[in-house]
């Protein structure tokens, strides 16, 4: 015994060091781990985050109010119509404007397929850093169906689509929307039900799921989490239902909740989400009214071209809206308007000086929040179990970094 | 003396152009083979003069890739055991093949030559230790690469194996119990045997759980998903994070050997190695009934056949596994290997005794 103690004393051991990050395959450039190992235990961790930062907030200052919307589409890249959405919404609710009740829909109906088209990603990856790599290619396939419908009604696809306008969207849906959404929809539910059939009773993933990456319902909150993250601990929290906007006090869903805040628990979360997003499409199909998509107020949208080239009026509200230093003035003021955003509450907090540029907007995405817990997380863990733990917060770089 | 040499000669050609064309044909068909499962095309570019055989090129395509690529060694790394490190990953693998009998003594020219590179009377035993020291090129590699992720790599590859040695010697046991010899041959040519006069006495019906043992045991020493720990792309990346070019190449092909070593020898052991139910030296027949003679020539080609489509069976099954399932975590893996497999083990050796014992008295 004595001899093994010497041998242990004598024996100089330390703990390794490992940067994970930012060129590393799973941290997509867009974020750094150190780590502290004992063998493949994680002793400590620190994450640092800011890869992808590119002044966001302070590029729209520097931008008119229609300028920025682009920018939004690059918060979240991942389900980029919501980002459009909440910070129109912000703008809207500066002049204090309603939009069109078909505009309320077709809204509701693109953020709840973008809603669908993040969390595809987002199990898929995880699966895949799990070495799923088909369940992954399965989500990615019924992506792809799902982006053709934004490309069919904006014209952009998964990306880049900048379907909104303020007041507005950028056009009425296309012709036979409404079929082909459906038929997507149907598609989707069963690579969904495959993907449930590969993985969800699958032993080694529940293996790898349960119990890791855990947090309390408590902990979630005093970090700030919203979203999936944050309901898979137990909290229903949904900006959808806490704070309705568009028209989803009259859509009937569910909010998933889960138990353990494990990573297991977060994705049978959004498994669910996405059968819940599904059924909120198929009822604001029903219920899509007919009318403008436009909210008809000069000061906030532009004239058709048609009516540009033929009417003296509208020339000029056309010249007005883009000219330097004239543009959209909403009224001076401050406003807050939150979506649910695919990883949770997705907030702009506007200041306007009555200028035709927002003197401060200040976005909050849910991501920065998430990512503040992940250390706390990993800790005490494996490092295998960080690669899947990181992967089911579905940290987005141009959300967390702005 | 020279004429034996000749031969012997001969029969290594054979096998490994074999092995290094299926190797190469099976970088083809994982491919194919995922892309099957994954609704892709998958590859179908690479052609020659237009002609595109579904991708069949890209074997080629590859090698041209990697021969032309610089071959880079870190500059904290260890030279030497850096370059030796894939040569050893390539040679272990290979080397198990010249133990495998790929068919039944051919007669011709008044000689008898046995389908076997070597017919060592240690057989078994000397697939296993090859099969062992495959585990030298990975810890090298990972050491001599002065990266940490390598190091990670080779440190999980190097428990990973030495875990799963054990299960995999164990299920042997059985195996060898069953036939009475670790030599290969012998093993091959005693599962032409029948029970009951009709269901051929193949490894798989005289050891069902140690097949499934030896298995599962073999596929954790190949290191591919579910059991890819040392590779985990998305993790650590790998042990061969600092290999580029040819020597890339050589753990590439050094993986999908021993993909078909594992099928050759899960072959041999449990599925009948070059037996052909009711085919054997006198031609086909059906026990009690008749014998169709058929000529001698003919029942080597078909017996080699034979072989040849089992080994190809086992490689495309391991491909299926490969991308159907997830990967474990360290100590799952081990929990695996050490709280499961071993137990097993033990238990198959227990009962194959019991059981034997209780027939022969």
């Amino acid at each position: 015994m004595d001899k093994v103690a010497t041998l242990a004393s004598e024996l100089h051991s330390r703990e390794m060091t490992l940067h994970m990050g930012p060129s590393h395959p799973a941290m997509h450039g867009t974020i750094r781990i150190f780590l502290e190992l004992d063998g493949e235990t994680v002793v400590r961790s620190d994450v640092n985050i800011g890869y992808l930062h590119r002044a966001f907030e302070k590029m729209c200052e520097n931008r008119t109010y229609h300028q920025a919307i682009i920018y939004t589409d690059r918060l979240n890249y991942v389900s980029p119509l919501i980002n459009n959405f909440g910070y129109a919404m912000a703008v809207e609710k500066m002049f204090g404007v309603e939009v069109p009740e078909r505009c309320k829909y077709i809204r509701v109906i693109m953020s709840e397929i973008c809603r669908v088209t993040d969390h595809l990603t987002n199990v898929g990856a995880t699966a895949m850093e799990l070495g799923a790599f088909t369940a992954f290619l399965y989500m990615l396939k019924a992506r792809e169906w799902l982006w053709q419908l934004i490309e069919a009604a904006s014209g952009g696809r998964g990306v880049t689509p900048s379907y909104v306008r303020i007041g507005g969207v950028k056009d009425d849906l296309p012709e036979g929307f409404q079929g082909r959404t459906l038929e997507a929809l149907r598609k989707v539910r069963e690579v969904v039900r495959e993907v449930h059939g590969l993985l969800t009773k699958n032993r080694i993933f529940v293996d790898r799921t349960k119990g890791v990456g855990v947090i309390t319902s408590e902990e979630a909150i005093s970090y700030g989490f919203t979203g999936p993250c944050l309901r898979s601990t137990g909290v229903g929290y949904d900006v959808r239902k806490a704070q309705p906007y568009m028209v989803y006090d009259r859509m009937d869903f569910e909010v998933p909740v889960g138990t353990k805040g494990d990573n297991y628990d977060r994705y049978l979360c959004r498994m669910e989400e996405m059968e819940q997003s599904m059924r909120i499409i198929e009822q604001a199909l029903v219920a899509l009214p007919a009318g403008p998509v436009k909210v008809a107020d000069n000061r906030i949208t532009f004239p058709t071209k048609q009516e540009v080239y033929s009417n003296m009026e509208s020339l000029i509200h056309h010249f007005k809206l883009l000219m330097y230093d004239h543009g959209i003035r909403p009224p001076k003021g401050e406003v807050y308007q939150a979506v649910e955003g695919a990883n949770g509450e997705l907030g702009f907090y506007l200041v306007s000086d009555g200028t035709d540029r927002p003197y401060r907007l200040r976005c909050r995405g849910p991501c920065f929040y998430i990512m503040s817990g992940l250390s706390r997380m990993i800790n005490g863990g494996m490092i295998a179990d960080i690669v899947p733990t990181f992967g089911s917060m579905n940290m987005i770089g141009g959300e967390c970094d702005r | 003396m020279f004429i034996d040499v000749a031969i012997t000669l001969l029969k290594i050609a054979f096998v490994f152009g074999l092995v290094l064309n299926i190797a190469g044909i099976l970088g083809w068909a994982e491919r194919k083979q995922s892309a099957v499962m994954q609704d892709r095309i998958g590859a179908n570019r690479a052609d020659i003069l237009g002609l595109r055989l579904f991708g069949l090129f890209h074997p080629i395509a590859d090698i041209v890739k990697v021969i032309t690529k610089e071959d880079w060694i870190p500059p904290g790394g260890d030279k030497f055991l850096h370059t030796l490190a894939p040569f050893l990953a390539l040679f272990t693998a290979l080397a198990v093949f010249a133990v495998i009998p790929f068919g039944d003594t051919l007669h011709i020219a008044g000689r008898d030559i046995p389908l076997v590179i070597a017919d060592l009377n240690v057989g078994i035993l000397f697939v296993i230790a090859f099969g062992s020291l495959g585990i030298y090129s990975v810890v090298l590699a990972g050491w001599s690469s002065d990266n940490k992720y390598s190091l990670l790599g080779s440190m999980r590859a190097a428990a990973q194996v030495i875990s799963y040695e054990l299960a995999l010697a164990l299920s042997v046991v059985g195996v060898i119990m069953a036939y009475g010899s670790v030599e290969l041959d012998d093993i091959a040519r005693a599962q032409g045997q029948y029970v009951l006069g009709i269901i051929p006495y193949w490894g798989v019906i005289a050891q069902p759980l140690g097949f499934l043992i030896f298995f599962a045991a073999a596929m954790a020493e190949t290191k591919r998903t579910p059991f890819d720990l040392p590779e985990c792309e998305s993790e650590i990346i790998g042990y061969f994070t600092e290999y580029s070019g040819f020597k890339f190449l050589a753990f590439w092909m050094g993986e999908f050997i021993e993909v078909i070593a594992v099928a050759g020898v899960v072959t041999t052991l449990y599925f009948g190695g070059w037996q052909v139910p009711f085919i054997d030296s006198q031609g086909f027949f059906v026990p009690g009934l008749f014998t169709i003679p058929l000529p001698h020539l003919l029942v080597v080609v078909i017996q080699v056949t034979a072989f040849i489509l089992k080994v190809c069976f086992f490689c495309w099954f391991m491909l299926l596994v490969r991308w159907t399932l997830p990967r474990f975590r360290y100590d799952q893996l081990m929990g695996f290997g050490w709280k499961f497999l071993l137990p097993l083990a033990f238990l198959n050796v227990i009962l194959s005794g019991v059981i034997f014992m209780s027939f022969e008295g």
